[in-house]
């Protein structure tokens, strides 16, 4: 099968048309019939996943393009349609909330879809230049939408927040770059690793740029102690849009991981192995604990998201295809997560205002048992009780991470995820046990109801039946 | 001719004259206007230097760039405020110290560079067997790095997105006319007859 460069590129070339179709389109549409805009946003979605799945690469094989930019493998074809798919499931809830918030506007679908291909080109990068272009565009449709709603001080004060840490950590990333192109004379991943096979990793330039390097991307993942920003962004933004960098964008702040560390600086995993030891140490204790006395739950699921990183970071660290796969694995099953525990948020906000805090929570199950029972499977599979995914994804880490050897680290797992399940079941607990605040039924469109409740049983569903998409992961490192 | 001074030098010296003298005028004219527009003579003098060195592309980059936006935007800037020269100019005695310091330092800079490494002893190799960099330029953006290139376009173009976005919306406290809707007012809108009773004295 031979097949031209444009082919290979053909999911990003259609995205990038769609987003701006979308962009061009909204503005003959009024404000009455925005929902024209969505279903256009969610149908370039569906076209991108059969465009996708059409050409897929065969296990073990990879096609680079573009003068050595672009690679199409299995692992960024997997990656790009569990994009499509975590976005679908973003747009659906996110109508509900923008309507009643008054954010509904075009600009959150064009935004989103440019941030969509942010991820795709991160995803199937072969060079750390079409790397990092991916990342500041995924970076810069951010920001904007964590300001989407101007008028609100701490939207805003989170956008600039965003923005600010964002650009150092990218400034960061970019100098690590630079020096790792100073010592190895290029820029093409492939190329690096021969350089770096062919003997020079006593180089002290090598080592600088690798450090800066860990740090950029500890920054994006939102690791320990570069997590800073993570609590404030995560509380400030309309639950929207919390929603969506809480989920979309960890997929391709995953590849960039892996396709610098392990695709590029492979043969240095002795030196990066050790840097992300400590992150992943500190980002499991200080994520878990610190998540224990929060009462703003968006802002607890931050915490959250940090002990995740932990426990991606860790998947990394075991430089070994288990390894990989299992990151993956986590991460595509976190942000399944992520968006349904936002997405029960988004439910309970009714009236633009969002039901942050913990307290909202009290009596869901008199309220609405079906989605009390949602929630209840979304929070035991983020904390890793058996049966549910997270349990698996937090097994598959654990076994690849002890394979390796980094038996220590792998007990510290294990005990911060029986610290951090504390703070699950205590939102189980208030919509379980507690008499509810108030007693208005909760109500939803029925797509939302729909897209909520297939990825609430998902969670058992994968979890049953988790062998499949481990095999797939698996099958992306092969 | 062995002696005679050749024609590229004499144009060299004539740019580099206007240059420097225009980078003069900038600092010591009293009116900001004339800085600014001093400024861009000096601007087009060191494109034009440029020129004579062959690099045409950052010659008209220079040019079209820093002449054609970004002065324009400074002479914008100049012009709609207003700057009181006499109190930015108080302050230059006790800052001269610090200045010539700067000065000398990084006059001894350039000193010490083009004495370690000798002036005029390295010749970078480029260009073509025309000698055209900007079609050199051209064909590697649209060809070797057409992907990121194009990259790069969209990623203006979310900044784009995102500058209106961020800015152009309403504001429902801030007073503006709008004259479409003044036209289409109507009689009924503005005038009310009010039925009174006829008063007596």
């Amino acid at each position: 099968m031979i097949l031209s460069e444009l082919q290979l590129a053909l999911p990003e070339i259609f995205v990038a048309t769609m987003a701006c179709v979308v962009l061009v389109a909204d503005l003959f549409v009024t404000e009455q019939r925005r929902g024209f805009t969505h279903t256009l946003a969610v149908l370039a979605l569906v076209f991108a996943a059969i465009i996708t799945l059409r050409v897929m690469m065969p296990v073990g094989e990879s096609l680079l393009a573009f003068s050595e930019t672009f690679v199409r493998d299995r692992f960024g074809d997997v990656l790009k349609l569990f994009a499509y798919l975590v976005l679908a499931g973003v747009f659906v809830y996110a109508k509900h909330f923008l309507r009643a918030a008054g954010l509904f506007r075009g600009e959150f679908y064009s935004l989103s879809l440019f941030a969509l291909l942010g991820v795709m080109i991160m995803v199937s990068a072969a060079s750390m230049l079409t790397l990092y272009l991916g990342l500041e565009l995924l970076a810069l449709s951010s920001y904007a939408l964590v300001a989407l709603n101007r008028d609100s001080a701490s939207g805003s004060e989170a956008a600039m927040k965003y923005f600010i840490l964002g650009s150092l950590a990218s400034g960061i990333l970019l100098y690590g770059i630079s020096l790792i192109y100073g010592a190895t004379g290029s820029i093409q991943l492939g190329q690096i690793s021969d350089a770096l096979a062919a003997g020079m990793s006593d180089n002290l330039m090598l080592s600088f740029g690798l450090a800066f390097m860990v740090v950029g991307i500890a920054f994006k993942l939102g690791a320990v102690p570069f997590h800073m920003w993570l609590p404030d962004v995560y509380q400030g933004a309309p639950a929207a849009v919390t929603l969506l960098i809480s989920s979309l964008p960890k997929l391709g702040y995953l590849a960039l991981a892996i396709r610098l560390l392990a695709d590029g600086m492979g043969n240095m995993h002795d030196d990066w192995q050790a840097m992300l030891a400590v992150l992943a140490a500190l980002s499991l204790i200080l994520g878990n604990v610190v998540a224990i006395a929060q009462t703003n739950i968006k802002r607890m699921l931050a915490y959250s998201t940090i002990s995740h990183v932990g426990f991606v970071l860790l998947g990394i660290l075991a430089a070994s295809p288990a390894g990989y796969s299992a990151a993956m694995f986590y991460t595509i099953v976190y942000s399944m997560m992520s968006a349904g525990a936002f997405a029960v948020i988004i439910l309970l906000s009714g009236n633009g205002v969002e039901a942050e805090n913990l307290d909202d929570f009290k009596g869901l199950a008199k309220r609405s048992p079906w989605y009390a029972l949602m929630m209840l499977m979304i929070m035991f599979s983020l904390a890793g009780i058996p049966v549910f995914v997270g349990f698996f994804a937090k097994w598959q880490v654990i076994a690849a991470a002890i394979q390796s050897g980094f038996v220590g680290l792998s007990v510290l797992a294990v005990v911060t995820a029986v610290i951090g399940a504390f703070y699950y079941l205590r939102v189980v607990k208030l919509m379980y046990f507690d008499e509810p605040d108030n007693a208005a039924p909760v109500t939803a469109p029925i797509d939302f109801r729909a897209v909520l409740s297939v990825n609430g049983l998902a969670m058992l569903g994968l979890g049953v039946f988790s062998g499949g998409l481990i095999g797939v992961c698996v099958r992306a490192f092969a | 001719m062995p002696n005679a001074i050749p024609i590229i030098e004499i144009v060299f010296y004539l740019f580099s004259g206007v240059a420097t003298l225009a980078a003069l005028g900038v600092i010591t004219s009293r009116n900001p206007v004339y800085s600014v527009l001093f400024l861009v003579l000096t601007f087009f003098s060191s494109a034009c230097i440029w020129l004579l060195l062959e690099a045409e592309f950052l010659a008209i980059t220079l040019v079209l760039v820093y002449v054609g936006a970004v002065m324009v935007l400074f002479l914008f800037v100049v012009m709609m405020l207003d700057i009181n020269l006499t109190k930015l100019k108080s302050g230059f005695a006790s800052y001269l110290p610090v200045g010539i310091l700067v000065a000398i330092a990084m006059a001894a800079q350039l000193f010490i560079l083009i004495w370690a490494t000798g002036a005029g002893s390295q010749v970078l190799e480029y260009g073509d067997a025309d000698g055209s960099n900007t079609r050199m330029l051209g064909e590697l953006l649209y060809t070797e790095y057409l992907y990121p290139f194009e990259i790069a376009g969209l990623i203006l173009l979310v900044a784009i997105v995102a500058a209106i976005s961020l800015t152009h919306r309403r504001r429902p406290e801030t007073k503006y006319q709008d004259p479409s809707r003044q036209v289409k007012v109507n009689r009924d809108e503005r005038v009310r007859l009010v039925k009174m009773d006829a008063e007596e004295d």
